[in-house]
């Protein structure tokens, strides 16, 4: 009797949790979701702890006490730039609780085993260490401590492929293994988890990042709903359940922005490799005209400034193109600026926001969020890209792949096919760039070629765009 | 209750889960996922009960170990993400 109250509890979490989720579909009610997921999870939580008897265990009260207070800290003290590390360093740790969990019921109980526990917890064991090791490395990668260009090693694939192999031998092996065959049935899929989690982040670049960051996070649950299965935990199956697949669905939305599947990024087809980016210059469309340009000097900076500053005064409508190098300068404190100012002239100005643009999705909505841009000037790639036709000026703020118009044209590169922000249909781009390299897909980038209609306002974008500030 | 309940019960989340996300705006899209991350930690009730039962102490201090992540995992998780929504506004007509 008390065991289905405790079911029907559990049931009600999860009701509880998929209706906050529902929430979170329109940004007026996602907070409300958010506080109702949270809130079903402490109900959830509580209710394990009182039906197993768990409370009089001062070691797990303590453990909840302890992990509850760095959790709060770290979401409370970690700044808005660094969100993208953040998310990733808590995946982490939650794919590492999951490989724990299954650890502890594969070498701890005393009871029988079933063939399907060992199945599930080696599955467990696998994901989690994957999302683990996978997760750390995307974390010192997002901060920088390795380099975010894709590391491949000598005969990466093969490795990779070799891994792969041996996890799927590992896994049904520990199935049938006997019990006394601890290692075989742990200490194996942790360390191959581990090795392939490295070998997979370790190969993903920069802007591809959004895509492994959705990719970890949906591993996270996966391995979470196999723990579930591992200990007949009703809950967590149904929300690893839910997280999995959700990870999957918003991993599928990041590729497909990217034209590119998830295998081309886990083998790192999306970034040309160093020595074919140094030759990457025989690729552009060709469609501006070609006059030689000048190294900048103070004075044509400050021409150039002055320039934009014009065209800016004599436009009624401009779209903001953010990119990855808003985030690197922190500029969107001055492009709220921007805003105000124009705004406060009767121009009309909305923000074209590329799918991928950033390092996790929906990075670029968050900074300008940060801001205090209001959310609904921020439009989505689908619902603005018809809009550059009649719009006077495009103002590109650290962007370059994602408003690349080579996309289009240029067949053979890794970003031929990526939808793009329209920026070339605009009567004038402003571009506020730090410099006119290729981006992380090392293709040219026609738009940096002279033409009437572009001006480049090379440097700091933050404090490229204090001086245009001044001039409006 | 039967074999097939949880396997079943995961098919139906996987399938909740495809439909819930399929319809939040990309605006919303990070603190989806970081309330989605939140969410994963939920192996916390996993990890309790493993240890509550555990028999050893390195089994005892492991699972500890995985109530401590799960737990920063949940709670960094949700409260991150309230902080990113709560600067989500509208504009001020």
């Amino acid at each position: 009797m008390q065991e289905n109250i405790y079911k029907l509890l559990d049931l009600a979490c999860v009701i509880g949790i998929v209706s906050g989720i529902r929430l979170m579909n329109s940004p007026k009610t996602a907070r409300r979701g958010n506080l109702v997921g949270a809130g079903c999870m402490l109900i959830a939580i509580i209710a394990t702890l009182i039906s197993n008897q768990i409370v009089p265990a001062k070691a797990l009260l303590i453990s909840m006490g302890l992990g509850a207070g760095i959790g709060c800290l770290l979401a409370v003290y970690v700044a808005m730039t660094q969100m993208p590390q953040l998310v990733a360093l808590l995946n982490g740790f939650g794919g590492a609780a999951s490989a724990i969990v299954a650890f502890v019921v594969l070498t701890g109980s005393t009871a029988a085993i079933s063939g399907v526990t060992r199945l599930t917890g080696a599955i467990a064991l696998v994901v989690g260490s994957v999302t683990f090791s996978g997760s750390i490395v995307a974390v010192a990668k997002l901060d920088g401590r390795i380099t975010s260009l894709p590391i491949i090693l000598r005969g990466h694939f093969i490795l990779n492929l070799l891994t792969l192999m041996f996890i799927a031998i590992v896994i049904p092996v520990a199935a049938v293994a006997s019990r006394n065959a601890t290692i075989m049935l742990c200490v194996l899929p942790i360390v191959l988890g581990l090795i392939f989690g490295v070998l997979l982040a370790i190969r993903v670049g920069g802007a591809d990042m959004p895509i492994a960051i959705s990719l970890l996070n949906s591993l996270s649950g996966i391995a979470a709903a196999t723990v579930g299965l591992t200990t007949s935990n009703f809950l967590v199956v149904a929300v690893g359940g839910i997280v999995g697949s959700a990870g999957i669905v918003l991993t599928k939305i990041m590729c497909r922005a990217m034209n590119s599947s998830i295998i081309d990024v886990l083998t790192g087809k999306t970034a040309l490799s160093t020595t074919a980016r140094a030759s990457a210059g025989s690729v552009d469309a060709g469609t501006l005209s070609k006059t030689t340009q000048g190294v900048p000097t103070a004075e044509s900076i400050a021409a150039d400034i002055d320039e934009a500053g014009a065209v800016i005064g004599g436009a009624k409508k401009i779209i903001i193109v953010p990119g990855y190098g808003m985030a690197l300068s922190q500029a969107q404190f001055q492009v709220k600026q921007i805003l105000t100012r124009l705004e406060a002239k009767g121009k009309e100005v909305k923000f074209a926001i590329h799918p991928v643009a950033g390092r996790m999705p929906g990075h670029m909505n968050v900074l300008l969020a940060e801001a205090e841009v209001p959310y609904d000037k921020l439009c989505p790639m689908e619902s603005v890209n018809d809009e550059f036709r009649d719009t006077d000026v495009a103002l590109v703020v650290g962007a370059n792949d994602v408003v690349n118009p080579a996309a289009k044209t240029a067949s053979g590169t890794p970003i031929y096919g990526m939808p793009v922000l329209n920026v070339d249909e605009a009567a004038y781009v402003i571009i506020c760039n730090k410099d006119t390299c290729p981006g992380y897909a090392g293709v040219k980038n026609p738009l940096y070629l002279p033409a009437k209609n572009i001006i480049l306002l090379l440097g700091d974008a933050a404090e490229t765009l204090g001086k245009l500030l001044e001039k409006l | 209750m039967s074999d097939l309940f949880l396997p079943i019960l995961l098919i139906l989340a996987a399938v909740a889960g495809y439909k819930l996300i399929s319809d939040v705006p990309s605006l919303l899209h990070t603190p989806l996922m970081s309330g989605m991350n939140a969410l994963s930690g939920v192996t916390v009730s996993g990890a309790l009960v493993a240890t509550a039962f555990a028999v050893s102490t390195q089994s005892q201090v492991l699972g500890c170990a995985a109530v401590v992540l799960a737990t920063i995992n949940v709670a960094g998780g949700f409260l991150v993400t309230d902080r990113m929504l709560k600067m989500f506004k509208r504009e001020k007509l």
